[in-house]
């Protein structure tokens, strides 16, 4: 349902917390409208402008899968004003939630393929969403591999999940923490993404990558990609360019002739190269 | 074609007052030449080139409130801002370069997500137009398919003739629905050519070059810096320019109540793009000077088929450093490729 006031969001209520790491906490929301939660809908990959009334708007992306209907959630670090001010709220608070804005991943052109999911620290809760999605429809997908790093055991988020996706025996998935980021009873592997990665050595064929992580992780992560002979075409990410309408006006997320909220934020390698370095 | 004669005018305003309309024209105020509200024609400047500001305001003001926002230990409330009781508004005396910005603003403001603050304003706006019989050094509407009697953008264009009397030609229904007004005043007029009395600007560049030519040269590092090597960043010419209309989006209050609003903002300013992580993907000032000039010339015609400038040269006489945008959308121009 598009609201005829593009800007006025939906009042959201705070029905679950989970402390994920350090600074790091995922919030369940629900509609308090229930009329407009019925008509909710979104796609893996987009994102939304959540709010506290009297501190403003910040852009992140939904959590939660679309195939788990009825709630939405959030994962956001503490970082800037907006997000300092929601991390102060608990269950029962009221947040704001504009969206869903972007495009999506193009999951349904990914039957009978392979899937390698690749993210790094607080990368994760974007791609959470896809592979929620993707675990869902699991049978249409072959191998489905995911590899998470973050930089100490006490960063990596969603241990719940990680546990459960460790436990599935149709999902293979690898952990590491940079060097120095292990505990003692560290059992997943120890160095950086794209090194962990590249010891995997990643089988391209009929296989898609998806990446996201911090800047760096994915500049070093492209290249192993390459090397095993992964096409352009079949490495997808997502941008994460300032916002603040979502929707095309404010101007701020533009690069080039593309605007990261409307044509975005999901993005294959081959389209990132047409692109100007404006990200 | 119509003509207004010159002693019509004050009338004129009095209709559109009569008619529970507003009327916004250029003033001088405190020195400066600005659109204003006004009562009645003696208020409004006769004799001037360009306003300091454009008009852009009455459709896009400077701070636009979208919601008000109450949290009590009840829960929190957003409610819409209020923007159907605004009066119509007659904007008197815009130039043929300021009437066509509109149509800039139309497209950014329609482009898939209908903006519904700038609709409601736009559907209550008529334009009448006043072309130019004089122009300066900074104008260049000649070099962006424009010229000093374009009707783009006006409901009703006026050319003064030699007497001194206006030449009206009815352009829309909007501006069929003002004569409607005052029909008395508005006569038959044959045999006249206003090409006659409007000023003559230079071509600068040719626009097709201007496009052509600034979407290849995004990676030509060196032209931009050399451009924007003296710019200070203060986004003066986003302010002035009738069609920038990049904004940002702010709370103030207190946390039991307050707003949310909308805000002009600038692509020239070095927080624009900055992420909260410190990363900023447009880190040099060349970077921003760049994406001014192409988000007009190469982006919004090939994602809004608008020219995103007018050659109004607002920007150009506002420039502290006095940076002119058609000398270097000239330059560009001109690359040989």
């Amino acid at each position: 349902m598009k609201k005829e006031n593009i800007y006025l969001p939906y009042l959201m209520r705070i029905v679950s917390v989970r402390e994920e790491a350090p600074e790091v906490r995922t919030y369940r929301l629900q509609f308090e409208n229930e009329e407009e939660g019925n008509q909710f809908e979104f796609q893996a990959g987009q994102f939304g402008e959540y709010s506290v009334a009297g501190q403003g708007e910040s852009t992140f992306c939904i959590a939660s899968s679309p195939t788990r209907k009825g709630y939405i959630e959030c994962t956001f670090r503490k970082t800037g004003r907006v997000t300092a001010a929601l991390a102060d709220l608990e269950a029962g608070s009221f947040i704001g939630f504009r969206g869903p804005y972007g495009n999506i991943f193009p999951i349904e052109e990914w039957n009978g393929k392979n899937l390698l999911f690749i993210a790094g620290g607080i990368a994760l809760p974007p791609m959470r969403c896809v592979i929620w999605n993707c675990l869902d429809l699991r049978e249409k997908f072959k191998d489905f591999t995911i590899l998470y790093g973050a930089r100490t055991v006490n960063d990596l988020v969603y241990k719940h999940e990680l546990k459960e996706w460790e436990e599935r025996t149709d999902v293979n998935l690898v952990t590491t923490v940079d060097p120095g980021g292990q505990t003692e009873d560290w059992k997943g592997e120890i160095g950086f993404v794209p090194t962990i990665l590249d010891k995997m050595a990643p089988k391209a064929e009929n296989t898609i990558a998806i990446v996201c992580g911090p800047p760096i992780m994915i500049k070093y992560t492209f290249p192993i990609l390459e090397k095993y002979g992964f096409k352009d075409e079949n490495i997808f990410t997502t941008l994460e360019n300032r916002m603040k309408c979502g929707f095309g006006k404010c101007g701020r997320c533009n690069v080039g002739k593309v605007f990261v909220c409307k044509d975005g934020p999901v993005f294959t390698l081959a389209q990132l190269k047409e692109l100007p370095a404006e990200y | 074609m119509k003509l207004l004669k010159k002693e019509a005018l004050p009338k004129l305003f009095e209709k559109i007052n009569s008619a529970d309309k507003v009327i916004y024209a250029p003033v001088e105020n405190h020195g400066q030449l600005v659109y204003r509200r006004v009562s009645a024609y003696d208020e409004v400047k006769k004799d001037y080139i360009q306003t300091v500001q454009s008009a852009k305001y009455v459709v896009f003001p400077k701070i636009e409130k979208l919601l008000d926002y109450q949290n009590s230990k009840d829960g929190t409330s957003l409610s819409e801002a209020v923007i159907d009781e605004l009066p119509e508004i007659v904007l008197f005396g815009v130039r043929p370069c300021d009437a066509a910005g509109f149509d800039v603003l139309k497209a950014v403001f329609t482009w898939d997500f209908n903006d519904k603050f700038y609709i409601e304003r736009a559907k209550k706006l008529t334009i009448i137009g006043l072309s130019c019989s004089k122009c300066d050094n900074e104008c260049f509407c000649t070099s962006v398919g424009l010229n000093p009697g374009s009707t783009k953008g006006s409901d009703i264009l006026l050319t003064k003739n030699n007497e001194g009397d206006y030449l009206a030609e009815i352009v829309t229904d909007k501006g069929q629905a003002m004569v409607s007004l005052c029909t008395d005043l508005f006569s038959d007029h044959k045999d006249d050519n206003k090409e006659n009395y409007l000023t003559k600007v230079p071509v600068k560049f040719e626009k097709d070059a201007a496009i052509e030519k600034s979407t290849k040269s995004f990676e030509n590092e060196q032209i931009w810096f050399d451009q924007a090597m003296r710019c200070l960043g203060c986004g003066a010419c986003t302010y002035v320019c009738p069609t920038c209309s990049c904004f940002d989006i702010q709370d103030e209050g207190t946390s039991a109540k307050g707003i949310r609003y909308r805000c002009w903002d600038s692509c020239g300013l070095s927080q624009f793009t900055i992420h909260t992580s410190g990363h900023n993907p447009r880190e040099e000032q060349s970077q921003r000077w760049r994406q001014r000039i192409l988000h007009k010339y190469s982006y919004q015609p090939e994602r809004l088929q608008v020219l995103g400038c007018v050659g109004c040269g607002r920007c150009s006489r506002s420039c502290p450093v006095d940076m002119n945008i058609a000398e270097h959308v000239e330059t560009i121009a001109e690359i040989e490729l």
